[in-house]
C-alpha cells in the first residue's frame, strides 16, 4: 500500500526579552542555578504576574510577518498539569483566544514553493530545567528558565515530508531571528520544535492517530526523528496494529522514538481562564506601532537582492540566510563600489569558509566589511592579483591590519612594472632552452611551464595579464 | 450530568489530591451539588454574548521589560525542603 505522511510542527521560540514574562527577574541564559528565579517565578504564595509589554509586540511582530491575524483582545489561560520544574501547578499560556491566529508561510523545497498554513501563535511561559544526574537518587530542580516567555508558533497539518518540516522550521528559525524576537539557538533550547506525525493510505482524506515526538533539537534530528517515526507507523499498519495517540522522545544516540510515560494521563489539562491575568487588550495604534519596526523580510530582500545586484538565486539564498550577513554583503558593496557579484563571491566563499573553519558568527568576522571592500579596492586597481588577495586575506583574518598595511608588510604587492617582468621573462627563457624549441615546435602546452616558472620566480606577484602578453610575445618563433 | 466515583478519582489524581474512599463519596456529593447549581445558570439564553474571561471589565497593564529583580537564592532555599549546589532536589521524576 501507498502511504502518505501528514506532519504538523509545535515551535517553541523563547522570545528575547531581558525580563520574564510575568515577573522582573533575567533570562539570560547560563546563570547559577535558581539566582534568576525570584518569589513570581517560584511561585511564593501571594505574588501576582505582570506582562511583559516587549514580549506582546514580538508576538505581534511576528504575527505580522506572518500575514496573520493579530487579536486586539487575547486570554491567558492556566494549563494545568503537575511537574517538579512547574512550580505552580500550572503553566500560564493561551487557549481560545491565542494573540495571533491564521498566517501563512511559503517554503522552498527543490524548487518548488508550497504554503504552509500557521494555525496560531500565543503566548505563554517557559518551565523551569529537571537535572536527572544523581542526586542521592533525587533530582535536581533549576527554574532560572521558569517564566521565560515563549511564542508557540503551531502550524496546520501541511507537510507531507520530514524534508517539508525542515524547510518550514529554518524558514521559521530564520524569520524569528530577521525578526529579532528569538536567538534561535537550539543548543541552549531557545528554539525548539515538537512534530506530530501520522500516516495515511494515500488518498485517503481524514487524518490517520498520531504521534507527537518531543525532544527533537536539531535541523538534523527532526528529519532523522520523523523519517524513524514514519517508518515505525506504516511497519506497525502494515502489520495488522494500530498506532497509539501518545506522545513519544526521540532519542538521538539510538535513533529511535520511544513512549514518554510521564505524560500518559496528563492530556487532560482542565484549561480556563487564569483569575490572576485580566485579558491582553492592544490597541490600533500599539499594533502600528509595532508594524514600523518591521525590517525587509527575507523573501523580499532575496527578490531585491537578485533585481539590484544581478546574483543567482542560489548566492541570493545563502547571502540572506541571516540578516547580518545580508547587512555585511550590502556594506561590502557600497564600500567597495565594486562588481556586486565579485563580493558576493568573497562572501559566500573566502569569508565563509573561514568563519565555518573558525565556527564564527558573521558578527564575529575579524575581518570587517569596509576591510573586505578595501582588499576588493586593491584587486581592482591592480595593486594585488586575484590569488594573492586570498593570501591577504587570511592575514587580514589573523588580525594582523587592512588590506594595504598587509599587502605593504608582506610585500604581496603585485608587479606591474613591464621592464621588471620582462626581465624576468627574458632569464626564464634563456634558462629554458630545451622548453623553448619543444614549444617552437608545436608544444603549445609548454605555454603553461612559462608562466608557472615566471610567476614562481616573482613569488606570484607578476601581473598575469601582463606576464602572459609578454610570454606570448617573446615564445614566438 | 451527575459525577460517579470512578470520575471522583480520576480528578483526584489530576489534581494530585489523595482521596479516601469515604472522603469520595463526600466529594462526589459536593461536586454534584456544585454542578447543579452550573445547570441552573446554564438554563440562561446566553447567545450572542461574549464569553468573559475575567470577573472584572479591566485589561492587563503592561510592564515594561526592565530586570528590577535581586538574586535571593538563599532566602528562598533556606525554607526549601532539600537543595544542593544552587538546585532544589525533589525526589526522582523519571522519565
Amino acid at each position: 500500500m501507498k502511504w502518505e505522511t501528514v506532519i504538523g510542527l509545535e515551535i517553541h521560540a523563547q522570545l528575547a526579552t531581558k525580563s520574564k514574562a510575568f515577573s522582573a527577574a533575567a533570562t539570560k541564559y547560563g546563570a547559577e542555578p535558581n539566582t534568576q528565579a525570584c518569589a513570581v517565578d517560584i511561585a511564593l504564595p501571594g505574588v501576582l504576574p505582570v506582562f511583559n509589554k516587549q514580549a506582546a509586540r514580538m508576538a505581534v511582530k511576528f504575527g505580522l510577518a506572518i500575514g496573520a491575524h493579530i487579536n486586539h483582545r487575547s486570554v491567558f489561560a492556566r494549563k494545568n498539569y503537575f511537574y517538579p520544574d512547574l512550580p505552580k501547578g500550572y503553566q500560564i499560556s493561551q487557549y481560545e483566544l491565542p494573540i495571533v491566529a491564521q498566517g501563512k508561510l511559503t517554503i522552498e523545497l527543490d524548487g518548488v514553493e508550497k504554503v504552509i498554513g500557521i494555525t496560531r501563535a500565543h503566548l505563554e511561559e517557559d518551565a523551569g530545567k529537571s537535572l536527572h544526574e544523581d542526586f542521592h537518587g533525587m533530582t535536581g530542580i533549576d527554574l532560572n528558565r521558569a517564566g521565560t516567555p515563549l511564542l508557540e508558533i503551531v502550524s496546520e497539518p501541511d507537510m507531507r515530508s520530514a524534508k517539508e518540516a525542515v524547510a518550514y522550521l529554518k524558514k521559521i528559525h530564520e524569520l524569528v531571528r530577521y525578526l529579532e524576537i528569538c536567538d534561535g539557538n537550539m543548543q541552549e533550547g531557545s528554539f525548539r520544535c515538537d512534530a506530530n506525525v501520522s500516516v495515511r493510505p494515500l488518498g485517503e482524506t481524514k487524518l490517520g492517530t498520531r504521534a507527537e515526538l518531543k525532544n527533537i533539537n536539531s535541523f538534523r534530528f527532526v528529519e532523522k526523528a520523523i523519517d524513524y517515526e514514519i517508518e515505525r507507523q506504516i511497519d506497525l499498519l502494515e502489520g495488522g496494529g494500530k498506532v497509539v495517540q501518545e506522545t513519544r522522545l526521540y532519542d538521538s544516540d539510538q535513533n529511535l522514538t520511544r513512549p514518554m510515560r510521564s505524560k500518559e494521563e496528563a492530556n487532560d489539562y482542565r484549561y480556563f481562564p487564569d483569575p490572576d491575568l485580566p485579558p491582553l487588550v492592544l490597541d490600533a495604534a500599539f499594533i502600528k506601532d509595532v508594524e514600523r519596526t518591521l525590517p525587509e523580510l527575507p523573501a523580499a530582500k532575496r527578490a531585491r537582492f537578485i533585481k539590484d545586484y544581478g546574483l543567482s538565486a542560489y548566492d541570493a539564498g545563502v547571502l540572506t540566510a541571516t540578516r547580518e550577513m545580508a547587512d555585511y554583503y550590502e556594506q561590502a558593496v557600497k564600500a567597495a563600489g565594486a562588481d556586486p557579484k565579485i563580493v558576493a563571491n568573497w562572501v559566500t566563499g573566502e569569508l565563509s569558509s573561514c568563519l565555518n573553519r573558525d565556527n564564527k558568527e558573521i558578527g564575529q568576522s575579524p575581518v570587517s566589511a569596509a576591510m573586505l571592500a578595501g582588499l576588493l579596492a586593491r584587486i581592482a586597481d591592480n595593486t594585488v592579483s586575484g590569488k594573492l588577495a586570498k593570501e591577504v586575506f587570511e592575514v587580514m583574518w589573523q588580525g594582523l591590519g587592512d588590506a594595504d598595511a598587509v599587502i605593504d608588510k608582506k610585500g604581496l604587492k603585485q608587479i606591474t612594472d613591464g621592464a621588471a617582468i620582462e626581465k624576468v621573462v627574458d632569464a626564464i627563457i634563456a634558462q629554458s632552452p630545451k622548453q623553448l624549441e619543444q614549444y617552437r615546435a608545436g608544444k603549445e602546452t609548454l605555454f603553461g611551464f612559462f608562466v608557472g616558472q615566471v610567476m614562481k620566480a616573482t613569488q606570484g606577484k607578476a601581473n598575469p595579464a601582463q606576464v602572459n602578453e609578454l610570454l606570448k610575445k617573446k615564445l614566438a618563433p | 450530568m451527575a459525577i460517579n466515583l470512578e470520575q471522583v478519582g480520576r480528578i483526584a489524581r489530576l489534581a494530585n489530591i489523595e482521596i479516601s474512599p469515604g472522603e469520595a463519596a463526600q466529594t462526589s456529593a459536593a461536586l454534584n451539588g456544585i454542578l447543579g447549581l452550573i445547570e441552573q445558570l446554564q438554563s440562561v439564553d446566553t447567545a450572542g454574548i461574549t464569553p468573559m474571561a475575567h470577573a472584572q471589565e479591566v485589561a492587563q497593564r503592561l510592564r515594561e521589560d526592565c530586570v528590577t529583580e535581586q538574586d535571593q537564592r538563599e532566602s528562598f532555599q533556606a525554607v526549601a525542603p532539600e537543595t544542593e549546589a544552587g538546585l532544589y532536589l525533589v525526589p526522582r521524576v523519571i522519565e
